[in-house]
C-alpha cells in the first residue's frame, strides 16, 4: 500500500468513530444522572456515602477486593444473581451516581457485594469476617486482612470496639483486637453499599419464580 | 511483500548468483548492519528491561497463585496481600514486559523496514528511562496500598503520566522514522507498527483523563475501562505481534506472504472490528443494551480479520512446515499466530450473551486472557527476540537445548494452563448460574483446577529463567564462535 494519506486517515477514522461511540456516547448517554428526590420527604436516591464510606472506598481499591468480588446485580434473564438473593433488583448505570470510581468487578472468586450492607448488615461480623475468613465462612479461600487490626494490651476497660474472636484465633488473655482506622472505612464502605435496596423508576423489582 | 523483496536485490545477476559476496548483496548486507548498529543500545534496553519485568511478573504471579491454593500464603503483610500482589502481576507482565518489548520489536521492525538508521538514539535511552521508572514507580505504588482497583489501569496518575511520556518519546521516533523511510513499496507490518503507535498513546491518554484526571460519573467509567482494557490488547499488542509475524514468517522460510489483497483485508477489518470491543465485560452490568450489542456484534465481525490472517499465514506457510524443525524464530511465531486464531475465535465466542452469562465471572476469562497475552502475543515476541538479538550483538546464541527448553517449557506451560483454567472456569459457571447449588460449591469446583494452574505457572517460570539465562549468555558472548545461526535442529 502506498497511498499514505489513506492509510493515516484510515487509521484515525476507524479508531475516532469508536472513541465517539464508546467513549463519548456513554458520557452523554450516562455521564449526567441526579438523584430521585422524594416529593414530600425531599430524600435523595441513591443516598450519598459518608465521609468514612468514601474512604472506605479506597481502602477497598487499595486491597484489590475487587479481583474476586463483583458490585453488581444482573436482571433476571441474564444470570442467577436475584436467585442467589444478591439484590432485590438488577442495579442500574444511576445506582453508582455516588461513586468516585464505581468497582463492577468482572470476577466472582467471592460473591457479589452490592448490597452487602443488607445482607450482613453487623459491623461485628465484618470484623470476624475480614480477621478470620475461614472460622466465619468456612472453605472460604478469602486471604485474612490481620493488617486493619491491631492487637494491644488491654490498660484498664477493654475498648468498645474491640472483636469477639472466635478460636482459633482467640487474643491471649490482656490483650484485645482492634480494627484500625483503615479497617473501620472499609466496613463503613461495606454497610453502606446498599445498591438496589430502595426503589428507581427505571428499575422495578424483580421477583425470581420459586 | 515487496518492501523485503527490495531490501535483496530484486533481479540476481548472474555474479549474484555465482557469488554471495558481489557488490549488490553486500551493499544491502552493510545497510541492515548500520540500520542494526545505530539500535543496538537502545533495544537491547528494552528487550533487557522487558526480561526484567517478564521475571519479577512471573514471581508475583506465582505468589498470587498459590495465595488461591493456600489463602493463608505469605498473607500477614499488607503489601503482599492477594489483591495487591494481582495486579502487580498484571501491570508487571503488561507493561513491564509487554508494552515494553512490543516498543523493542516494534522499532527495530520499523526501522528495518524503513531502511533509515535510527537518530537521536539517547532519547531512545530517556524513553527507556522514563517508562521503566514509571512501571517501577507504579507497581511499589500499588504493593504500597495506592493502587486504583480499575483493572488495566491500576497505576496512579503520577506513575501513568511517567510511563506515557516514555510511551509517546518511543511512538514519536517511530513516526519519525516512517516519515524518513527510503521511497518504495510499505509493507503490511508497517501499517500495523504505524496504526499500533498511533492508538495506544490515544487509548491510554483518554482513559487516564476520563477515569482520574478529570473523572466523568462512575457508570462512564465502565465503558471507558473496558473500552481501554480490551483495546490495549486489540489495537497495541495484537497489531505489534501481527507485524511481526508478517515479517517473521516470510523472512525465515524465505518466500513473500501469500496474498497482498488478503493483508489489506485484514488490516482494515481489524482497525475497524477491533476498536470497537470490549464492552462484552459488561454483560448483564447497569448499562444500556445498545451500548453492549454494538461491542458483541464488533466481536462476533473479529472473525474477518482473524480467519482472514489466519488463512494468509497458513499459505505462506504451506510447503515450508518443516522450517519449524530447525528455526526457533519460526517455532514461536507459528505457534503465537495459531494461538492467535484460536483465541480470536473464542473471544468472539465469549461475547455471545448466552456463552458469556456462564463464563462472565470466571476463571475462564483468565484462561482466555492467558491464551491471547501469553500464547499469541508473548510467543511471538520470544520468537522475534531470538531473530533480533543476535543481529544485534554480533553474536549467536550459545546453546540450542537452551532455546528447546524454553520453548517446551512455555509451550506446554502455557496449554497446560489455558485448558485447567477453562475447565475450572466452565465448571464454576456452570454451578454459579444455578442458585441451587451454593456459592461456595462454585468455588470448591475450581479449587483444584487452581492448584493446576500452579503448576503450570511453575513451568513458565522455569521457562522464563532459561530465557533469561541464554539472553545473558549472548549478552556476554558466551560459547564457541558460530558462523551460523544456531538452529535445534539440522535443516532438511
Amino acid at each position: 500500500m502506498n497511498r499514505m494519506p489513506l492509510l493515516l486517515t484510515g487509521i484515525f477514522l476507524t479508531f475516532f468513530s469508536a472513541w465517539l461511540g464508546l467513549v463519548a456516547m456513554p458520557y452523554i448517554h450516562l455521564g449526567r444522572f441526579k438523584p430521585q428526590v422524594d416529593d414530600v420527604t425531599r430524600e435523595e436516591t441513591p443516598p450519598p456515602f459518608s465521609g468514612e464510606a468514601l474512604q472506605g472506598a479506597t481502602i477497598y481499591a487499595a486491597n484489590g477486593c475487587i479481583y474476586c468480588h463483583s458490585q453488581q446485580v444482573r436482571p433476571l434473564e441474564a444470570g442467577a444473581d436475584l436467585e442467589r438473593g444478591w439484590g432485590a433488583r438488577r442495579t442500574v448505570a444511576r445506582d453508582y451516581m455516588r461513586d468516585k470510581v464505581a468497582y463492577f468487578g468482572t470476577s466472582r472468586t467471592g460473591p457479589d457485594l452490592s448490597n452487602i450492607g443488607a445482607r450482613q448488615p453487623s459491623a461485628e461480623w465484618h470484623y470476624q469476617h475480614l480477621y478470620q475468613p475461614q472460622v466465619v465462612s468456612k472453605g472460604s479461600i478469602m486471604p485474612a486482612f490481620k493488617f486493619l487490626f491491631e492487637k494491644r494490651r488491654i490498660s484498664g476497660q477493654p475498648s468498645a470496639d474491640a472483636i469477639k474472636m472466635q478460636p482459633p484465633d482467640e487474643a491471649e488473655p490482656g490483650w484485645e483486637i482492634v480494627p484500625t482506622r483503615e479497617g473501620k472505612q472499609l466496613v463503613a464502605y461495606l454497610l453502606s453499599l446498599k445498591r438496589s435496596t430502595y426503589p428507581l423508576p427505571e428499575a422495578p423489582e424483580e421477583t425470581p419464580a420459586k | 511483500m515487496a518492501a523485503l523483496a527490495e531490501a535483496q536485490p530484486a533481479k540476481p545477476s548472474l555474479a549474484d548468483s555465482i557469488d554471495p559476496s558481489t557488490t549488490e548483496s553486500l551493499k544491502y548486507k552493510a545497510e541492515r548492519a548500520a540500520i542494526d548498529r545505530s539500535l543496538r543500545g537502545p533495544v537491547l534496553c528494552f528487550i533487557g528491561g522487558a526480561i526484567f519485568w517478564l521475571l519479577l511478573g512471573s514471581l508475583f504471579a506465582l505468589i498470587a497463585s498459590i495465595k488461591m491454593n493456600v489463602p493463608g500464603f505469605l498473607g500477614d503483610s499488607a503489601f503482599l496481600t492477594f489483591g495487591r500482589v494481582r495486579p502487580a502481576h498484571l501491570n508487571a507482565v503488561g507493561y513491564g514486559w509487554g508494552a515494553q518489548i512490543a516498543m523493542a520489536v516494534g522499532l527495530w521492525l520499523m526501522a528495518r523496514l524503513c531502511r533509515i538508521e535510527v537518530r537521536h538514539g539517547g532519547l531512545l535511552y530517556m524513553a527507556f528511562g522514563l517508562f521503566n521508572a514509571g512501571v517501577m514507580i507504579g507497581i511499589l505504588a500499588i504493593l504500597g496500598g495506592q493502587g486504583t482497583s480499575v483493572e488495566w489501569l491500576e497505576f496512579p496518575t503520577y506513575a501513568a503520566l511517567v510511563v506515557f511520556a516514555g510511551f509517546a518519546l518511543v511512538a514519536i521516533w517511530a513516526v519519525i522514522m516512517f516519515r524518513f523511510r527510503q521511497p518504495g513499496h510499505v509493507y503490511v507490518s508497517q501499517w500495523y507498527i504505524l496504526a499500533a503507535f498511533f492508538w495506544f498513546p490515544w487509548l491510554y491518554a483518554t482513559a487516564n483523563m476520563v477515569i482520574f484526571i478529570l473523572p466523568v460519573q462512575a457508570a462512564v467509567q465502565g465503558p471507558v475501562n473496558w473500552w481501554y482494557g480490551h483495546n490495549a490488547l486489540g489495537l497495541f499488542f495484537t497489531p505489534i505481534a501481527l507485524a511481526t509475524a508478517y515479517y517473521m514468517i516470510p523472512k525465515v522460510i524465505g518466500r513473500p506472504v501469500h496474498s497482498y489483497y488478503l493483508s489489506i483485508l485484514g488490516f482494515w477489518s481489524l482497525a475497524f472490528f477491533y476498536s470497537w470491543n470490549g464492552m462484552h465485560h459488561l454483560i448483564g452490568g447497569p448499562f444500556p443494551a445498545w451500548l453492549i450489542s454494538a461491542s458483541v456484534v464488533a466481536s462476533i465481525m473479529m472473525v474477518v480479520p482473524v480467519i482472514t490472517t489466519g488463512i494468509n499465514h497458513h499459505f505462506t506457510m504451506v510447503g515450508h512446515f518443516n522450517a519449524l524443525r530447525w528455526s526457533p524464530t519460526l517455532r514461536f511465531t507459528v505457534f503465537g499466530a495459531m494461538c492467535y486464531t484460536l483465541s480470536s475465535l473464542q473471544g468472539s465466542s465469549m461475547a455471545i450473551r448466552s456463552v458469556n452469562q456462564v463464563t462472565h465471572f470466571t476463571h475462564y476469562t483468565i484462561g482466555h486472557a492467558h491464551l491471547g497475552l501469553y500464547g499469541f502475543f508473548t510467543m511471538i515476541m520470544f520468537g522475534a527476540i531470538y531473530y533480533i538479538v543476535p543481529r544485534l550483538v554480533e553474536w549467536e546464541w550459545p546453546s540450542a537445548s537452551l532455546i528447546r527448553w524454553h520453548f517446551w517449557l512455555s509451550a506446554i506451560g502455557v496449554s497446560a494452563m489455558f485448558i485447567v483454567l477453562s475447565i475450572g472456569g466452565l465448571f464454576q459457571g456452570f454451578a454459579l448460574e444455578d442458585p441451587k447449588i451454593s456459592f461456595l460449591t462454585s468455588t470448591n469446583y475450581a479449587n483444584a483446577f487452581l492448584w493446576m494452574r500452579s503448576i503450570s505457572g511453575i513451568a513458565l517460570t522455569a521457562a522464563h529463567i532459561i530465557f533469561a539465562s541464554s539472553f545473558a549468555l549472548i549478552l556476554l558472548h558466551a560459547g564457541v564462535v558460530r558462523r551460523r545461526p544456531t538452529l535445534l535442529d539440522r535443516p532438511a
